[in-house]
Parts: C-alpha cells; structure tokens; sequence
C-alpha cells in the first residue's frame, strides 16, 4: 500500500466518531482607532523609519531618505511610477530584463509600492502587484523604502486576510529584519533588510 | 530512533545534572522572564483574545476531525498551483524523499529554515550521511550547530547560551569571523549575515517546514524573524517544504485566528517581522519547484488518543515552556527530545508510543501540573489534562512490559500514576509532605515528595511552600529570582 493511502486509512481509524465543533469566531474585525495614525505609531514601534507626506512631497521624501540611507545604486520594480523617482540622483537598476540575485546584491537599497498595510500590527504587505515586483527585489539589498497610500491602510488582521489574493505569493513585513535569538530580546538586523523606511502618503 | 536522542538520561536524571548546572539556570531565567514580560504586554492589548484563542482551538479541532478530507483537499490544492505532493510514514520516508529531491536537483548542500519537523525526523543527520551537507540558517540553529550542542526550546533553540557564550562560539568557529567580535547582540547578529550571505545567494535547494497549510487555497505560511526565512523560500531553484499533517488549516479565513495568535504567543510582539506565504510555484518569482512532503511519524497514533489527541493542536509558539518552573529550572536538554517542556512531555511519548523507551516514558511525570501551560496557550491545550492520562498510559505500559525493569521502579511508577491521577491527590501529597516535615533546608523550596513520588521529585527543586498552592506561589514569585 502507498504511504498516502496507508496515513489517509490510519487517520481515518483514527477520528472516527470525533466531534466536529463549530467555529465561533466571536474576535474583532476592526479597530476602534484611526488606522493611519495607528499604523505610524506601530510601525515605529518597530525601530523603523516612518514619514507622513503628501503626494507632491513624495519624491523629495525618497530622495531624502535614500540619501540618509547612503543608497547609491537603487533597484526598483519594472512598473515603479515614474514620478516616485523625479528628484532621486541614485543609480537605477530597473527589474526589466529580470534582476539576478547577484544583481541585487549590488544594489544598496530597494524602492517599491505595498498590497496593503496593517494598522494594528504596523505591517506592510506585498504581494508582487503593482510597483511591487518579485520577493527577492525587497529581500536581498539592505534598505527598503515602501510606499503606502493611506487608503491602503486596513485596521485587523482580518480585514487584511479578507482582502489578499492567496493565489499571489505573499510577504509580510513588520519591522526590519531582526531577531530574538540571544536573551530572547528583539534585536534588528539580520538578514533582511537592515533599514526599513514607510512613506505614509495621503 | 525518530527524535530520541540516543545515550539521553531519563528525564529524572538529566534533570538533576541540570539543576547543578548554574549559568544554565541563570540565562534560562533571563531569557524566559523577558519573554513572559513581552508576552503578557501583547496579550494584555487584545481584548479579544479569549476569542481568539476559542477559535483557535475550535478550528484545530474541527481539522483534526476530517483531518483525511483536508489533506487530499491541500493536496488537490498544491498539485494545482504547480507543487508536487509526496506522503511519508515516518522519519525514513522523509528522508529519502528529501535526499532524492535534492540528488536530483545536483545539489551536494542545502539551505535551511529552522524547522521542528525536520529536527524530529533528523533529517540533517540523514542528509550528512548521503554526502549532502546541510546549513541551517536560522541564528539560534546556527548558535547549535556551530557549537556542537543540542536545540533546547522549540522557538530559541540556543537559549541556554547567553551574548557572551555566542561571542565564544563564533570566535571559535566561524572561519570568518570579524577581528575583535564584542558580545554586543546587533555585532553578533551582523557576524551571523555575513557568515550566511553567499550561502544564500548561491544555494540551489531550500528545505523548510511551515507553520500552517491552508487546505482550501494550497497556501504554505512561514512565520520567522531574521529573513533567512525568506532567503531560504525565495532565492533557490528547487524548495522542499517538510510538514506534519497537523499542519493543515481548511480555510484561508483560518489565518488570519493563527496569525494573530502566534507572533503574540511566541515572541511577544504584535507580528513577527516577517511572514511568507505562496501557493506552489509562480513562475519568475521564487523557486521553479515545490515539494511538499506531509509527514506522518506518530502523528496518526496521537490522533488515535481522544485526551491526547488535543497536544496536535499546538502551533510551537513555546509559550508553555516559557512559562513553566521545571522547564525554567531544567531547561530544554533534560527531556532528551526535540520537543522539550510541557509540549514535549504530552507531544512525545504519543509520537513515540508509550513505554516506548525510557526518556518517553518518563516525561509525563516531568511536571507539578500547577497549570501554567494551560492559561498560557494560544489553542487551549489542557496540558495538565493529558499529563494525567498519559502518566496513566505510563505506569500500564510498564505494567505491561513486567520485568522489563526493577520491580522497585515499577511500583513506584504504577504509585506515582495513581497520585499524579488527580490533581487533588497530588496537592493533598504535597501537602502531606509539607505537613509531614519534610520540607527540606531552604526558605519556600521542597525538596523531595515522600517516595514514591520522590522517584521523580528526588531529581527537581520542586518550589512549593504550604499554605499556597504551588501554582500561587509561581504567581507570586516568578521573575523576581530566588
Ligand atoms: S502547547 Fe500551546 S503553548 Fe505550548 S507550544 Fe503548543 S501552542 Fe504553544
């Protein structure tokens, strides 16, 4: 017998008679908060960088903080709106013909857009969508600069999972890179990026 | 063999070699009180969370249930979004599938992300013998495996190392460590990228496990910290995800109960740095080939025992080992498995089968059952529950295996299962004991319960001074040392 039909039939011995309970999910889908302020205050709660702007100050703002960030050479996703990049003086390494690995390595930070954030937990979350690209654009340089709309901003954790599609590979983010390893104590930089910026716009 | 690590004490005997060892005490103290401390700020903010964790242990159940339906659903689901699903009965099983994945891949090594399923089948180990090295990459893995030792707690595997132990190792064994290395945790952390880095960028096979599979959308989630996570997902060619059938959510909804329930639990904060989910393969992002591998080991035999079965609820937040005197005093190498502490005395002597060997067999009694695994776990395990009924488990099996041991042993196991039956017959013992004299030297500490009881009392530093419960004194006392 197969090792499939073999488990399936000892689970199936297994469980026989056990109750099925029903799922009461009696936990809140909302915040009481506005999440825009919420979302500041926790992402900055995480030791990352976090800016409210307008629209019209958002270029200025990622030139700024590349330039804090000592980034000179500056991926971007294949669909980065142009007007993000107006006023920035960093090389620009663009994800068409697709980025190697290697590729990445040399660039020193990363510019992209979000699927949507999280208020509650200060998350961001991408989902290789628009100005987003691939998992590894934001992986391997050592900063990233997201852009979050406002309006991209939902409360919970469950109005979040209502709204991703799970058929695109998913990255939550909260906080840069870090660990919990020696003395159990949060402690940045690993082997993400080390620098995470959030431009609030809107 | 799967888990038992060979040459291991009893739990009793190794719990006392344990108990001498102070600096262990002492960083398992400091890490633990900072755990609990983020843990319970976390917790305190969500005035859901009995909600939560109601529905976390309801979805669990129901699972469990049909448990057959939602894995062939997973399976429909992975096969679909281009993954390849393959079974395995036990640790060998597994093995093979991994070690043939990775031959015909042409890999001689493999990146990994720290996973408890493949410590407990010992796939490294396996891996090393086919000639495949294994890197782990997780920095408490790294801090294990670099310094030859053993995991000791299911979320922070080097916590019995503190900065200045880590400084040690690393200074020691990674070749290319930086001149002048401090014990400064963000130099520590820093010294670990580097060391890892063209690993990384290099690696053709990832192997990983998951912390959910949801049935319904053939969806895999990774909860991690560092990014090595996301390294070990995103960058190789090939990705072999190894995963206990336990692991099967049936909905998306599902997620988002556990995704609030676990970063909460495990490291204290509102969400773990990073979370990776995908559903088989996408193409020009991330691996070109999935294989998932659902893995029995024991897993069928806990489901098997209706009050055992619950311990197959659990999500390894650790949330029940940082709370837990005797794990607090014995840390994790004491229970000789890869699932130590309250979690590991009810997880493995199912896996295993009772009476299987004498480390299994004796973890049900590695426990005053004062409760605090149970108000501390996100699923709702009654762990103090299932301890009673698999000590009872115990003592029949050693009954049952005659003269398998001393006699004397033997007794006092079968007298220790019927005290340690009942809660009240095991507070009314400790009682006794305390009203009887016998409680020894220091202030507010008992240090043996009358025989039999002291076969396995004889091994800990049980604090439990009369009037109080013990459970009312740990609520007291806890955090402010001794
Ligand atoms: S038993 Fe509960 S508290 Fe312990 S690790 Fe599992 S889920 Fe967490």
């Amino acid at each position: 017998m197969s090792a499939r039909e073999e488990i399936l039939g000892w689970i199936r011995s297994a469980v026989a008679g056990a109750p099925v309970p029903e799922v009461s999910r009696e936990y809140a889908r909302t915040v009481d908060h506005d999440v825009v302020d919420l979302f500041a205050e926790r992402v900055s709660d995480y030791r990352a960088t976090v800016r409210r702007l307008g629209w019209d100050g958002l270029a200025l703002a990622i030139s700024e903080e590349l330039e804090a960030a000592g980034v000179g050479v500056l991926a971007v996703p294949a669909d980065v709106p142009p007007d993000w990049l107006g006023v920035t003086d960093a090389v620009l390494r663009r994800d068409v013909p697709p980025l190697s690995t290697m590729d990445l390595d040399g660039c020193g930070g990363v510019l992209t857009g979000c699927a949507l954030a999280i208020a509650e937990t200060g998350t961001i979350v991408l989902d290789s969508g628009v100005a987003q690209g691939k998992r590894a654009l934001t992986l391997v340089p050592d900063v990233h600069v997201c852009v979050v709309g406002a309006d991209q901003i939902v409360g919970s954790v469950p109005e979040a999972i209502e709204r991703l599609d799970p058929a695109r590979p998913l990255t939550w983010i909260s906080g840069p890179s870090a660990t919990s390893d020696i003395e159990m104590d949060r402690v940045e930089g690993v082997h993400g990026p080390r620098t995470l910026t959030v431009l609030v716009v809107g | 063999m799967t888990g038992t690590w060979i040459g291991m004490p009893a739990f009793p005997v190794a719990a006392r070699k344990a108990l001498a060892d102070s600096q262990l005490r002492v960083n398992l103290r400091n890490a633990t009180g900072t755990i609990r401390a983020r843990r319970e700020a976390v917790v305190a903010e969500k005035p859901d969370w009995e909600a939560l964790r109601q529905a976390g242990k309801e979805i669990k159940d129901r699972t469990i249930a049909n448990l057959d339906e939602h894995l062939l659903e997973l399976e429909r689901n992975v096969a679909m979004a281009g993954g390849t699903v393959h079974w395995a009965r036990d640790a060998a099983e597994a093995n093979r599938i991994v070690i043939d994945l990775t031959r015909r891949a042409g890999a001689s090594e493999v990146v990994k992300v720290k996973s408890m399923a493949t410590q407990e089948i010992e796939l490294n180990e396996a891996l090393a013998d086919a000639g495949i090295a294994a890197y782990e990459t997780d920095l408490a893995e790294l801090i294990v495996q670099l310094g030859h030792d053993k995991p000791s707690h299911i979320l922070v595997p080097a916590i019995h190392r503190n900065r200045a132990e880590i400084r040690e190792i690393f200074a020691r064994e990674m070749p290319d460590v930086p001149a002048g290395l401090t014990d400064s945790p963000a130099e520590l952390a820093a010294a670990a990228r580097a060391h890892l880095r063209r690993k990384f960028l290099s690696a053709k096979v990832a192997v990983s496990g998951a912390n959910f599979a949801v049935a319904e959308t053939g969806s895999l989630v990774v909860v991690e910290s560092e990014g090595n996570g996301r390294m070990c997902l995103t960058l190789p060619e090939v990705l072999i995800s190894v995963v206990g059938i336990e692991k099967v959510v049936p909905a998306w909804q599902d997620l988002e109960v556990f995704l609030q329930l676990l970063p909460r639990s495990s490291t204290g904060e509102r969400m773990n740095p990073y979370t990776s989910i995908w559903s088989g393969v996408t193409p020009g992002d991330g691996p070109r080939e999935f294989h998932l591998v659902l893995l029995d080991n024991g897993r069928t035999n806990a489901l098997a025992d209706e009050v055992g079965r619950q311990a197959l609820r659990c999500i390894r937040c650790s949330a029940c080992l940082n709370v837990c005197p005797v794990y607090e005093r014995t840390g994790g190498h004491a229970y000789g498995s890869v699932y130590p502490g309250p979690i590991g005395a009810i997880l493995t002597p199912q896996l295993r089968g009772a009476g299987a060997d004498p480390v299994a067999a004796s973890l049900p009694f590695a426990s005053s059952l004062c409760g605090a695994c149970f108000e501390a776990c996100p699923v709702l395990i009654d762990i103090p529950e299932a301890l009673v009924h698999l000590r009872a488990e115990a003592v029949d099996a050693q009954r049952r295996k005659g003269s398998g041991k001393g006699v004397g042993e033997r007794l006092a196991m079968r007298a220790a299962g019927w005290v340690f039956s009942s809660r009240r017959r095991f507070e009314a013992a400790q009682r006794g004991a305390a009203l009887g004299g016998r409680v020894l030297g220091r202030r507010g500490r008992i240090g043996r319960l009358p025989w039999p009881l002291s076969k396995w009392t004889d091994a800990r530093d049980a604090p439990a001074p009369p009037p109080e419960s013990f459970r009312e004194w740990w609520r007291r006392t806890r955090g402010t040392g001794e």
